[in-house]
């Protein structure tokens, strides 16, 4: 084992031995939790609606989820015929890709992140806009009216959203003076940012909520009028992928929520005497917020599209500007 | 750290990111210029744009890169295949390309690109690792207020405009009787 680990850092230095073992465990991070989170989004929603949900494959059905997996797998891929044949082939696997480069500045725990760049949370911001484009080349590559109406609105959601969501990290950014996620952890060690910035954090999450488009945002894959949305055309493992990416952006959405504001890895203050290590604190407080997100899916009904623009153009970005300016006074004139 | 023993040295690696990130570049910009469907345009445009990144990444400024696909990919070409879904059907016939409009084109970039040769062979470029030692992204900000602040301020001029523009094209457009 030490033999072969040797001669892998020999051949690709160490650098690139870190990416690409980092890349692999994300990989592996990101299909169990897809096949958790579907799950878990079954039995919770099953729960509020008083039913069981899955419960026959498995202790308490969590097999489940594999079993559909391989059934997804086992799938005859379809392709319409009057499709865009390359770009329908190409938006399951652009969607995917992002998702995966954006887990690299992650921090799980102390020790755990694969890389520690000190404009970490910007990789984030900016490979998450290429997660739009795969909706709207799947959306217009299907060729269908479902499609194309959902990816447009998707595109306008995602614009505007990512204004007040933007907005509201800044604040944080400047409270923390830092965008290197480590530090910005590391300046939580005493009081979580979410103390110091409740309505910031509130606005990220509506917003996050909106950029992984959850109900009650989900305006783009609305089933009762849209079909499917943007991948009412996909079939089998693509609409997988889809799916796959739709989970593993909401956890990307909560782990940078939990970095960013719950104090990433560290313990929270009062529970410091445990010996818990960080990895475990992490994903708990990532977990206790998809939940959060599970619940809102299903007590909240969905959106007209015009309440959704009204809310964000109207209220949220407002709101984020102004919280934006007070907190930059606050830090230039009392801190 | 120290320096690496083994078959794939650092040199090597940076030489195949270096052609990866130009081919990617350079097949972006013919994409955005020759098909004659506009979605595989814009969608060329962003690989091009992505490979531009790539250079500024290789360039050693990470936060350059950051800022080129947020900015260009993440807010110019979305805009733009936005502003193409609402306009007029993809599946209608294309009008022909016009040779005068063509050549009108071509014109214009050649005048760019010489402007551009001509401004890269007249710098007297310098490293930036010689210039200073210190390219934080705090030092880039303090830059950007202090010594840039007039071009700062003129690129968001142009936003403005561009803006009041967009304003102005569909205030127009709603009022004229259909």
């Amino acid at each position: 084992m030490a033999a072969a680990w040797n001669s892998l850092v020999n051949v690709l230095g160490p650098d690139l031995t870190r990416i690409v073992i980092g890349l692999v465990g994300v990989l592996g991070l990101v299909q169990i939790n897809a096949l958790f989170l579907v799950w878990l989004e079954r039995k919770v929603a099953a729960h509020i609606q008083l039913r069981i949900g899955p419960k026959e494959v498995g202790p308490f059905g969590i097999l489940q989820t594999i079993v559909d997996g391989v059934k997804l797998v086992s799938k005859e891929l379809i392709t319409p015929r009057h499709v865009d044949r390359k770009l329908y082939m190409l938006a399951p696997v652009a969607i995917f890709l992002p998702v995966l480069l954006s887990f690299v500045v992650i921090p799980f725990s102390e020790t755990l992140q694969i890389r520690d760049i000190n404009v970490g949370l910007l990789i984030i911001f900016a490979f998450s806009t290429f997660n739009v484009l795969a909706i709207l080349m799947g959306g217009w590559a299907s060729n269908n009216k479902y499609s194309l109406l959902g990816a447009v609105r998707s595109v306008a959601q995602n614009v505007a959203y990512e204004i007040p969501l933007l907005l509201s990290l800044l604040s944080v950014l400047l409270w923390c003076n830092s965008l290197q996620m480590s530090e910005i952890v590391e300046s939580q060690s005493r009081v979580w940012n979410v103390f110091w910035m409740p309505i910031a954090a509130l606005i990220y999450l509506i917003c996050a909520t909106a950029e992984t488009n959850r109900a009650p945002f989900d305006i783009p894959e609305a089933e009762s009028e849209l079909v499917a949305g943007f991948h009412t055309e996909y079939s089998g493992m693509r609409f997988a992928l889809f799916f796959l990416a739709e989970y593993s952006n909401m956890l990307i959405v909560a782990a940078v929520a939990t970095t960013l504001f719950f104090g990433g890895w560290k313990s929270p203050p009062f529970l410091g005497f445990l010996p818990v290590p960080g990895l475990v604190w992490f994903f708990l407080k990532t977990y206790a917020l998809i939940f959060g997100v599970i619940w809102i899916r299903w007590t909240f009904p969905r959106l007209r599209f015009d309440q959704l623009m009204n809310f964000c153009w109207k209220i949220m970005i407002p709101a984020a500007l102004l919280h934006l300016v007070v907190y930059a006074g606050i830090i230039k004139f009392i801190r | 750290m120290n320096p690496v023993q083994g078959f794939i040295q650092p040199e090597l690696v940076a030489q195949v990111g270096f052609a990866a990130v130009v081919t990617l570049t350079f097949t972006g910009a013919l994409i955005a210029v020759f098909p004659r469907n506009i979605l595989y345009n814009v969608l060329g445009l962003i690989v091009c744009l992505t490979g531009v990144a790539g250079l500024f990444l290789y360039l050693g400024s990470p936060f350059i890169a950051l800022m080129q696909l947020l900015i260009y990919v993440g807010a110019i070409c979305i805009s733009i295949i936005f502003a193409i879904m609402l306009s007029r059907p993809l599946h209608l016939s294309l009008p022909s390309r016009r040779l005068p409009k063509v050549g009108l084109a071509l014109g214009v970039g050649l005048v760019v690109f010489t402007m551009l040769i001509g401004i890269v062979y007249r710098t007297a470029w310098q490293p930036a690792a010689i210039r200073s030692s210190d390219w934080s992204v705090t030092t880039l900000g303090t830059y950007l207020l202090t010594r840039y602040d007039l071009v700062f301020e003129a690129i968001s001029l142009v936003l403005l405009v561009a803006i009041l523009g967009a304003i102005i094209i569909s205030g127009y457009a709603r009022r004229r009787p259909s």
